[in-house]
């Protein structure tokens, strides 16, 4: 079917050979490579989309796996933190964080006068304000958990201020901090000069993944804790639901259901259900599992049925698939010696259709993990410090949940949280690799052709 | 005894059934001198399920039903009179168990004894103090019929608890006991096991049933809720979308679709040639080499979560396209735009078009492809005139697929489109959607009685009426304009 019809072919060879090409022929043949060149260029760009994708994701998060701390020996003075000198837990659990504000100050103080650190111009409150603000909050922590402590002269590796950590890192400079509110120019000096005497050093931060989410003005202290465990504990349920209810449901319909109109009826639900916009289900577990059930807000007990609700299909569709794949020779043998129907699937057919199922739901999960939509509106957004409490009570605790924490961060105004959120992203993007390859491994190590 | 422990001490009760029913076959068959007529094994299994799944049903059917009759109870007892102005009954119904659950913490707590508390009065004791301490915030005092309501809420939870926890351990116990005593050797205990494995597996199969239902009847339920607090006229034809948090707000779901469909368009005119063309080629030019790496990256693309597409039009695209095309052209300052959003989508739809695209044009027989050689025609010529045609259901089937994706996605839009709703042509403008709006109506506190809330089921219906059309259209099509070939 060319547009070469036979008389203007004629027309067009006439009184040429066949191995000289015509003007018609070379045009054909340019639009050829033209198409090919499209086709090219629409695969090169589909692989740039994807490097560029990560790679902006890479560049902008890979700084928060390191943090900037400063070492400080800080003297628990007893003087002002337990005047009584009873070490009462309860009289020191009363001290809030501005008790100890001070001590830092004097720390600070005291070790730029010991290394002869001399800046011009450096305000009274300035030098303190090298240290987070969740400094007084550990200080407090460690001395309620030991209170023994008090009195001596302990060394501490502080959390930096979020601007001087991004000094660091390339995101704040000299000339953006004379503009900035919250640094000057000449902490960032007095931060070089602790570098120098090697008190300020950066390095890898493991509280980005155990601590919990920290308040607006405190990036240097968000880590991933909470939403880490939350996540965990929804994927937990989501298994625990939706892999016994989907296969239970498959071995139905591909091996037992007859052909009749409820068949088809849960057949094209299942199909319609994959293909349901995931925030329909965050309206539904809304209405349903919060506002007429009364679970709570936030929890990973309604994040994680409701995400089960939508890896159902996914399960069912890879379940079936792999049903389907176990020859009807397996099923035929079984019945001829005797087995019952039931006991020849659950016998004979289940455990050889196993890895595909088990691909099928790692895939599920992956994609449950990564779910975003939903979990906003059934309340995980919440900023939530406290650690769920371990399940099955925990499941009612509010937690957060990874794409969630992504989200929240980049609502922030702070430029150091995008980075945290690009980091938070890598850390979802390795969970999600991990599953992947496991589903791959299982499919390449146990899946059989028949 | 929380519904956990409970369904603990079911499932031991479940084990113990098996053993026992396993036992007494094995013993009645050695008494006898009787064949078993099944495996020892299908008594137990019978025993056990008539010990676990009437007893689970029930609990499951008791903590479904148990909010509802509650509510009505209690809801009842509230006079109209501590509703405020403007309020709605479903409000201090919120109160009433918030401080209910206040007060169980205040007892677990040993702050205040069951006694002192069944003497407690909301007008001389400062309920809403004492509940602070235990870490429930109330937003007013508490007045002295919503506190009486609560305390009555807190009984009849406890005693339907309390009912609850009884019934199902009857149940089990009960069945249990039966089946046990049925338990002889010419029981046909294989098929009863398997008669009712059979049946949970069909209920299991009915859960997407439930699901579907459970979609329809909350976005209904609430949508007939919404208009009547506010003309459907106005919200399908107004143009003009302002929420107020005071009332009178103005819900017009055009600018919301408009947007939508501005923000689908321009994703859809990324992602259909280009994920067209990559699986053109990956089907018919490219080489082994090319192919098994290029399928897959651009598989992977389809696996990142959306989150992930979202941050990159926040950090990435968005100040790009600001910076290099908006601001130069002087139409427009803003990072998130129609064009940021769908340029995204586009993105993430090419794996969607480009796979399904490729299984459609493999299907076509290679017959076709060597007729059209055999007539002449360049491999282009037989792409775009044989194999296109013979393929062309099935890619109108991807591309309204991926239309479908497009109107439901949420993150993308949430963070790359912006939230002005606005009826505009300028592409570099932000606009909004109606996910975005669906979003920013229901996060944070969520009050079910104003339509500015309510407004987000409308849209969630109108919503999932559209990618259900396109849904079904896409089968549709696939369906009857398919070629049979062979």
């Amino acid at each position: 079917m060319t547009d070469l019809t036979a008389s203007s072919a004629l027309a067009g060879a006439q009184g040429r050979s066949l191995f000289e090409r015509g003007e018609r022929t070379r045009r054909r043949h340019a639009a050829e490579k033209r198409f090919r060149m499209i086709g090219l260029a629409a695969v090169v760009f589909g692989i740039l989309a994807l490097f560029g994708l990560l790679g902006s994701i890479l560049t902008n998060g890979v700084s928060s796996f390191r943090q900037t701390y400063v070492a400080l020996d800080i003297h628990l003075d007893p003087a002002k933190l337990d005047k009584a000198g009873t070490r009462d837990p309860e009289a020191l659990r009363k001290l809030t964080t501005f008790t100890y504000q001070p001590l830092i100050k004097a720390a600070v103080d005291r070790l730029i006068s010991e290394k002869g650190i001399s800046i011009e111009g450096l305000g009274g409150k300035d030098a303190e304000g090298i240290i987070s603000k969740e400094a007084p909050a550990e200080l407090r922590r460690f001395v309620l958990a030991d209170p023994s402590k008090i009195g001596e002269t302990v060394r501490f590796e502080l959390l930096a201020d979020g601007r001087i950590d991004g000094y660091y890192k390339g995101r704040v400079t000299m000339e953006t901090a004379k503009l900035d509110r919250n640094v000057t120019p000449e902490q960032l000096m007095l931060a070089d000069a602790l570098k120098a005497e090697g008190a300020l050093t950066t390095r890898f931060n493991w509280s980005f993944f155990t601590a919990p989410d920290a308040s607006d003005t405190r990036p240097e202290a968000a880590g991933l804790g909470v939403a880490i465990l939350g996540s965990a504990y929804m994927m937990l349920i989501v298994l625990c639901l939706s892999l016994p209810i989907g296969v239970a449901a498959s071995i139905y319909l591909e091996e037992f259901a007859p052909r009749n109109r409820l068949t088809d009826i849960i057949e094209v639900n299942i199909a319609n259900l994959a293909a349901v916009p995931s925030i329909v289900f965050g309206i539904l577990g809304l209405a349903v599992f919060i506002n007429y059930a009364g679970l709570p807000q936030s929890a990973p007990i309604v994040g994680g049925l409701v995400l089960t609700l939508m890896t159902l299909p996914t399960i069912i569709i890879a379940t079936r698939a792999a049903l389907k794949a176990v020859p009807p020779s397996i099923r035929e043998a079984a019945l001829g010696v005797g087995a019952s129907k039931m006991q020849s699937i659950f016998h004979h057919v289940l455990p050889l259709a196993a890895p595909g199922i088990l691909t099928g739901t790692i895939i599920g999960l992956a994609q449950a993990l990564g779910e975003t939509a939903p979990l906003l509106l059934i309340g995980m957004v919440a900023f939530v410090r406290e650690f769920p409490a371990a399940p099955p009570g925990g499941f009612f605790d509010p937690a957060s949940a990874l794409p969630v924490q992504v989200y929240n961060w980049t609502q922030r105004g702070d430029p150091a949280f995008i980075e945290r959120a690009s980091g938070a992203i890598i850390v979802l993007l390795v969970f999600l690799i991990i599953m992947n390859l496991g589903a791959i491994f299982l499919r390449r190590r146990f899946e059989r052709r028949w | 005894m929380t519904p956990g422990i409970l369904a603990i001490i079911v499932l031991v009760l479940t084990a113990a059934g098996y053993v026992l029913g396993r036992r007494r076959a094995l013993a009645l068959a050695k008494r006898d001198g009787a064949r078993l007529h099944s495996l020892p094994g299908h008594y137990g299994q019978a025993v056990a399920l008539f010990t676990m799944v009437p007893a689970l049903l029930l609990m499951a059917a008791w903590l479904f039903l148990q909010p509802l009759l509650i509510d009505n109870q209690i809801s009842s007892q509230i006079p109209d009179s501590v509703i405020p102005e403007g309020g709605a009954r479903s409000l201090v119904m919120a109160d009433v168990r918030r401080i209910a659950d206040g007060l169980d913490r205040l007892v677990e707590t040993g702050r205040v004894s069951e006694d002192a508390l069944s003497s407690m009065q909301a007008d001389t004791t400062d309920i809403r103090g004492r509940l602070a301490e235990v870490g429930v915030a109330l937003g007013s005092d508490v007045a002295p019929a919503v506190f009486d309501a609560a305390k009555s809420y807190r009984s009849i939870a406890d005693t339907s608890a309390l009912l609850r926890n009884i019934a199902v351990l009857a149940t089990a116990l009960a069945f249990g006991f039966l089946a046990l005593q049925r338990v002889k050797p010419a029981m046909r205990a294989r098929n009863i096991s398997e008669t009712f494995i059979r049946s949970l597996l069909i209920g299991s199969s009915l859960v997407a049933i439930l699901t579907t239902f459970g979609i329809v009847a909350s976005l209904l339920f609430e949508t007939i809720h919404f208009f009547r607090l506010y003309p459907a006229r106005d919200f399908f034809f107004s143009t003009v979308w302002n929420p107020q948090f005071r009332g009178g707000s103005d819900l017009g779901i055009l600018p919301l679709l408009w947007g939508t469909f501005y923000v689908s368009v321009v994703a859809l005119l990324l992602a259909v040639p280009i994920g067209l063309m990559i699986a053109i080629y990956l089907a018919e030019y490219s080489g082994r080499a090319l192919r098994s790496f290029a399928k897959p990256a651009i598989e992977i693309l389809a696996g990142i979560p959306t989150i992930v597409y979202g941050l990159f039009a926040l950090i990435t695209v968005g100040p790009f396209l600001r910076d290099w095309l908006a601001q130069p052209l002087g139409l427009g300052t803003s990072s998130s735009s129609v064009l940021t959003a769908g340029l995204v989508m586009g993105i993430m739809l090419i794996p969607f078009v480009s796979s399904l695209s490729d299984d459609v044009i493999n299907a076509v027989p290679q017959a076709m492809r060597d007729g059209s050689y055999g007539l002449g025609a360049t491999q282009s010529e037989t792409i775009r005139k044989v194999i296109m045609p013979a393929a062309l259901p099935g890619i109108v089937g991807a591309i309204l697929l991926a239309a479908s994706r497009a109107i439901g996605e949420t993150m993308i839009v949430v963070m790359g489109a912006g939230a002005a709703a606005r009826l505009g042509l300028n592409p570099l403008e932000a606009m909004t959607t109606v996910t975005v709006k669906i979003v920013s109506q229901l996060t944070g506190d969520t009050e079910f009685a104003s339509p500015e809330t309510l407004v987000a089921f409308a849209l969630g219906l109108t919503l999932f009426v559209f990618t259900l059309g396109l849904n079904i259209l896409a089968l549709y099509i696939v369906r009857k304009y398919r070629e049979q070939y062979e």
